[in-house]
C-alpha cells in the first residue's frame, strides 16, 4: 500500500516537473520561465538600476569612458576610433541585442529556426530573392575598404564580447519566452540588417500587379489609372530646372512593341501585397530664413513602428569625430544626425530597382537557359532552412546572369501561379559599401565632404539631405540607379534577350540634386525627384501630398525658430483633403441622404482639413474617401480576376478633375449608367454605416479610429503600446499611421553651440522589464521633442551625466 | 519544531540550488529533506508546499516591488491575457510550491516505507 503511495506521489511530482519544465502540455515551459532566481523575473530591472561598470578588454588599445544621461542615451569618448565602434558594437547588443539577431535572422531567412513552419515561405522568400547572397557581395566590398573592415571587425568583436558575458538569468527575456539562445555576431550580420533596411526601403515592386492590370485594360485607360507622372507635382527638383544632355542613351529594345507594351499576358496573381508606405520628410533651410541666421535641418524617417525601436540614440566622440544621432543596432556609425560643423538625414527615394525577366529553361533540369539565341548554364544555390520541431527543408534556387530565379513551379511567394519561371534583378544584389557613407557623414566638415561621402550610397536610394554651420544647405537625391526606358521593369520583361536588362547606370553627377537654391531650403517627402524634363525615366511610387504642403509652409515662413519646426514636424494638416473634399461636397445628392447621414456630412462639410486626434471630420473623410475608391474601381477590379495594383488617392482625384465622364463612374454590375455623384452618394452611404459603428464604440474621433500602435517586433501586444492619442496620418506631414509612422523625429538648428531636438517612439533599453523600454512614446504622440545634449568631454560631472561606464 | 527546521532547511537549499542547477532542483531538495526529516505525511507535503511557497513568493514579489511591476504586468497580460501583476506572483509561488509539496510528500513515503521493512 504505501509503497503504492510512494510510486503515486513521486509520478505526481515528475509529472509536475515535465508539465512546467516543458512546452508539452502548456505552451511555455512555465516552471523555467517564472523561476525567480534565472527566469523572467531576472528581467525585471530595478527602477534604480545602475548601469555604471568599469570593463576590460584585451583588444582595447586606449580607454574608453561612457556617460549614460538621464535619458539612458549613452555619450561614448574614447582615445580611439576602432575602440570606439568596439563599444558601440557593445552597448548596441547590451541593450537590443534580441531585436539586432531577430532582424538579422529575418533577413537571412531563418525565422522557422525560431518560430516553426509557420515562418517557412517568408523565409523561403528571403532566400529566393537572394538576401544572403546580396549580404555576402556587400561583405566583399567591406572586406575590401581596409578603414570599413576595421569598424566592422570592432563593431562585432564589442556586440561578441557583451554575448560572451550573458548567463542564462542575463538572457534578454524574448530568447527565454522564445526557447532559444543567441548566436555569435559575424561582419554578415551586419551587412544582411543593412539589407534588411534595402528590403524595407528599395525592395517595393508590383510588376506582376502591373502585368496584370496591361493585360486588363487598354493602354489609355491603363494609363489614366497608372499615371507615370502626377498632376499634382512639386519635384524635389524644382520645375523647370534645366539637365545636361544624358551620359547614357538608353535604348528601347526592337521587340518591345511586340513583347513588352502590348504584350497581354497575366499572371493570375492571388495575394495583394502591403501598400508601399516607408515614406519620410527632411528639409533644410539656410540662413536667410532663419531667426538666428544659421541653418536648420529637419528629418523624420518614416518606417514601421515597433519596439524595441529600430533606431538607437547616442554619441560618439573620439580624437577625429564627434557625432551624435539615430544609429541602428546592428550596424556600426550614427546613421541621422549632426556633428560639430553639419548634420545629415534621408528620406526614401522610391526608385523601382527590383525587376523581373521570364526565364525559359532548356528542361527540368533548370540547368540552361535561354539567353541571347543560344543556351546559357545556371548555378544551384541550395538553401537549408532549418525550422523548430521539424525536418531541414531544402530549396534550390537557380541562379542565372540576370538574378536568382525567385518564383518557379515549386514557389510562387503567393503571387504568380502560372508555373512560370522568373529570374528578379534588384539593384541591392550589387557589391556596395554604404556603411562608408555613414561613418565618411559623421565625419564631415563641409560640403565637399559630405558629396564625397554620399556618392557610396548604391540602394536604398535616398534623397541625402545636408547643412552645415558655414551656410551651405544642399539635397541629392542620391543611390546607383538603372538608366531606363519609358516604363522598364514596370512590368514583368522577356528574360531572353540582353536588349531588355539594365543598359547602364546613371551616372552619379546626374542623380537630381539642389545646392543653396535662392530660395532659402531644400526638401523631399518621397515626391517626384525631378519633372519629365529629367532625361531618364523615374518609374516608382512617388507620394505628391506632404512635399507640396512642405514646399507651401517653408516658403512662406521666415525668422524660422525650432520651435516652428517642431510645429510643421507635427503639423497634422491634410492638404490631400482640402483639395479632395470640394469634390465629396459638390457631387453629394443630398436629398438621398437619412436625418443621420445628414448630421454626418454636416460634420464632414465642416471639417477643418486638420487630422488631429479628436477630429470627427478627419474620421469622415478619409472613411469617405475609401469608399469612393471602393465604389468607383471594385466593380472591374473584381470583374478581372486579378490582382491589380489598387490606384493611388491622388490618381482618382486627378482623374475625377479631368475626366467629367470617366467610365470607370458606372457600377458595370448594374443596368443603369452611375455617373460621379452617384458614386460619391453611395460612398458616402457606406461610409456612414462604419462611422455609424465607429460612433457606437466610442472611436469615431479621428486617433481613436485611427488607433496608432507601436508593436513589438515579435507582434506579442503584451510588449507592445497601444491605442496611442496622436493625429495625423497618411497626407499629413505628421505621418503617424496605424503601425507606420515617423520613427525618429530630428530639428538641429547649426548655429555655433548646435541646438538639437529629437524624440523617437521607443526607449533606449530593449529590456520590456525596463522602465526605459518606452518611455519617449508618450512624449512623441504628444508632438513633444528632446534636448539632444552634445556633451563635451570636459561635462563628465554634469548633473545630467548619471551613470559612467569605462572600458580599458 | 521538526517543521520549522524542515522548512528553513527546504527554504535555504532551494535558494542555494536555483543559484547553479535548474529550478526543479527545488524538488530533490525537499524530496532529501523529508527522507532526512522524518514527519507525518501531511506535513512533510505542506512543510515543501509552505517553505518554496514562502521561498518564490517572496523573492519575485521583491523583484517585482523594486521594478515597479512593469515586467510583471506585461507578462501577466502576456501569458494569462489578464494585467495583474499579484496574478503572476501568485502562480510564481504555486509552481514552487507544488513541485516541492510532492516532492516532500514523496520524501515521506520513501522514508516510512524503509521503516514499514523494518530496514
Amino acid at each position: 500500500m504505501k509503497i503504492v503511495s510512494l510510486i503515486v506521489s513521486g509520478i505526481i511530482t515528475i509529472i509536475l516537473v515535465l508539465l512546467f519544465n516543458t512546452k508539452m502540455v502548456l505552451p511555455v515551459p512555465l516552471g523555467k520561465l517564472l523561476s525567480p532566481q534565472k527566469g523572467l523575473w531576472q528581467n525585471a530591472e530595478p527602477l534604480n538600476e545602475n548601469y555604471s561598470a568599469k570593463l576590460s578588454f584585451p583588444q582595447f588599445q586606449g580607454k574608453v569612458k561612457v556617460y549614460f544621461d538621464e535619458r539612458l542615451v549613452p555619450h561614448v569618448f574614447a582615445d580611439n576610433n576602432n575602440d570606439a565602434y568596439f563599444v558601440q558594437g557593445y552597448l548596441h547588443a547590451k541593450f537590443r541585442l534580441w531585436q539586432m539577431e531577430f532582424q538579422t535572422r529575418a533577413a537571412a531567412g531563418r525565422l522557422s529556426e525560431i518560430i516553426g513552419p509557420k515562418a517557412l515561405d517568408y523565409d523561403r522568400d528571403k532566400r529566393r530573392l537572394g538576401m544572403v547572397f546580396a549580404a555576402e557581395n556587400s561583405l566583399k566590398a567591406i572586406e575590401n575598404d581596409p578603414v570599413t573592415l576595421a569598424e566592422c571587425d570592432n563593431y562585432t568583436a564589442g556586440v561578441n564580447a557583451y554575448i560572451e558575458s550573458l548567463t542564462e538569468s542575463t538572457l534578454p527575456v524574448e530568447y527565454k519566452l522564445l526557447g532559444y539562445q543567441p548566436e555569435k555576431w559575424s561582419n554578415l550580420k551586419t551587412a544582411l540588417f543593412l539589407k534588411y533596411m534595402a528590403l524595407e526601403l528599395a525592395g517595393y515592386e508590383d510588376d506582376f500587379e502591373k502585368t496584370n492590370a496591361k493585360s486588363v485594360f487598354s493602354s489609355a485607360d491603363f494609363d489614366k489609372i497608372y499615371p507615370v507622372v502626377m498632376d499634382s507635382l512639386d519635384p524635389i527638383v524644382p520645375k523647370g530646372t534645366e539637365f545636361p544632355p544624358p551620359a547614357i542613351r538608353v535604348k528601347v529594345p526592337d521587340s518591345a512593341d511586340s513583347l513588352y507594351y502590348d504584350h497581354k499576358d497575366s499572371t493570375t496573381i492571388d495575394e495583394q501585397k502591403p501598400d508601399p508606405s516607408n515614406g519620410s520628410n527632411n528639409w533644410a533651410i539656410n540662413g536667410t530664413k532663419t531667426k538666428s541666421g544659421y541653418p536648420i535641418l529637419c528629418n523624420d524617417p518614416h518606417l514601421g513602428l515597433n519596439l524595441p525601436s529600430i533606431w538607437y540614440e547616442m554619441q560618439i566622440s573620439t580624437p577625429t569625430y564627434n557625432v551624435y544621432g539615430a544609429t541602428f543596432p546592428g550596424a556600426p556609425a550614427v546613421i541621422i544626425g549632426f556633428n560639430d560643423s553639419c548634420a545629415f538625414g534621408f528620406t526614401n527615394a522610391q526608385r523601382d530597382v527590383r525587376d523581373y525577366y521570364e526565364i525559359k529553361f532548356k528542361d527540368k533540369s533548370r540547368s540552361e537557359y535561354w539567353f541571347d539565341s543560344s543556351w546559357v548554364p545556371t548555378t544551384f544555390r541550395i538553401e537549408d532552412i532549418k525550422i523548430k520541431g521539424q525536418p531541414d527543408y531544402l530549396d534550390t534556387v537557380v541562379y542565372t546572369n540576370i538574378g536568382p530565379v525567385m518564383y518557379d513551379k515549386k514557389y510562387n511567394g503567393g503571387r504568380n501561379t502560372n508555373q512560370k519561371d522568373y529570374a528578379v534583378r534588384w539593384k541591392a544584389h550589387d557589391s556596395s559599401n554604404e556603411l562608408k557613407m555613414f561613418t565618411l557623414l559623421d565625419k564631415a566638415n563641409n560640403y565637399n565632404d559630405y558629396l564625397k561621402a554620399i556618392k557610396y550610397l548604391q540602394t536604398p536610394g535616398q534623397n541625402c539631405i545636408f547643412a552645415s554651420k558655414n551656410g551651405d544647405i544642399a539635397i541629392w537625391d542620391q543611390g546607383q540607379f538603372p538608366a531606363k526606358w519609358y516604363r522598364q521593369g514596370d512590368f514583368v520583361m522577356p528574360g531572353t534577350d540582353s536588349s531588355y536588362l539594365w543598359q547602364g547606370m546613371i551616372p552619379q553627377n546626374e542623380n537630381p540634386h539642389l545646392v543653396n537654391p535662392e530660395r532659402g531650403f531644400v526638401s523631399s517627402a518621397n515626391q517626384i525627384p525631378a519633372d519629365t524634363s529629367y532625361p531618364y525615366y523615374l518609374g516608382g511610387n512617388f507620394i505628391p501630398y506632404r512635399a507640396i504642403e512642405i514646399d507651401k509652409r517653408l516658403a512662406t515662413m521666415n525668422n524660422i525658430t525650432p520651435e516652428d519646426m517642431m510645429k510643421l514636424q507635427t503639423s497634422n494638416y491634410n492638404i490631400f483633403g482640402k483639395w479632395a473634399l470640394p469634390v465629396l461636397i459638390r457631387n453629394m445628392q443630398v436629398d438621398k441622404l437619412s436625418p443621420q447621414e445628414k448630421k454626418y456630412f454636416d460634420i464632414l462639410k465642416n471639417w477643418n482639413f486638420r487630422n488631429d486626434k479628436d477630429s470627427k471630420g478627419a474620421t469622415l473623410f478619409v472613411v469617405t474617401w475609401d469608399s469612393l475608391e471602393t465604389v468607383i474601381w471594385k466593380d472591374e477590379f473584381l470583374k478581372s480576376g486579378l490582382e491589380l495594383p489598387w490606384p493611388s488617392e491622388s490618381t482618382l482625384l486627378d482623374d475625377i478633375n479631368k475626366y467629367p465622364n470617366f467610365k470607370f463612374y458606372d457600377n458595370i454590375n448594374t443596368a443603369n449608367v452611375e455617373t460621379l455623384p452617384d458614386d460619391v452618394t453611395a460612398a458616402f452611404k457606406m461610409a456612414a454605416a462604419v462611422i455609424r459603428k465607429a460612433d457606437e464604440n466610442g472611436k469615431m474621433d479621428w486617433a481613436n479610429y485611427k488607433d496608432t500602435r507601436v508593436e513589438h517586433l515579435a507582434r506579442l501586444d503584451a510588449f507592445s503600446r497601444l491605442h496611442l492619442p496622436i493625429g495625423g496620418g497618411t497626407n499629413t506631414i505628421n505621418a503617424a499611421k496605424a503601425q507606420h509612422g515617423p520613427s525618429w523625429r530630428m530639428v538641429v538648428s547649426l548655429t555655433p553651440e548646435t541646438e538639437a531636438y529629437g524624440v523617437y517612439p521607443g526607449g533606449e533599453s530593449g529590456n520590456p522589464g525596463s522602465k526605459y523600454y518606452d518611455d519617449f512614446v508618450d512624449e512623441w504622440a504628444a508632438g513633444k521633442y528632446f534636448t539632444l545634449w552634445m556633451m563635451k568631454a570636459s561635462e563628465a560631472n554634469d548633473k545630467r551625466v548619471k551613470w559612467t561606464m569605462t572600458f580599458n | 519544531m521538526k517543521f520549522i527546521v524542515s522548512t528553513i532547511l527546504i527554504i535555504l537549499f532551494s535558494f542555494l540550488s536555483c543559484l547553479y542547477f535548474p529550478w526543479w532542483t527545488v524538488g530533490i531538495v525537499a524530496f532529501l529533506v523529508s527522507i532526512i526529516i522524518q514527519q507525518g505525511h501531511l506535513a512533510s507535503f505542506i512543510c515543501g508546499f509552505i517553505s518554496l511557497f514562502l521561498l518564490w513568493g517572496f523573492l519575485s514579489f521583491w523583484i517585482s516591488y523594486q521594478n515597479g511591476h512593469i515586467l510583471a504586468h506585461r507578462v501577466s497580460l502576456l501569458l494569462f491575457k489578464t494585467d495583474s501583476p499579484f496574478l503572476l506572483i501568485g502562480v510564481t509561488a504555486l509552481i514552487g510550491a507544488m513541485v516541492a509539496g510532492f516532492a516532500a510528500l514523496t520524501g515521506s513515503f520513501v522514508r516510512k516505507e524503509k521503516t514499514g521493512t523494518g530496514f
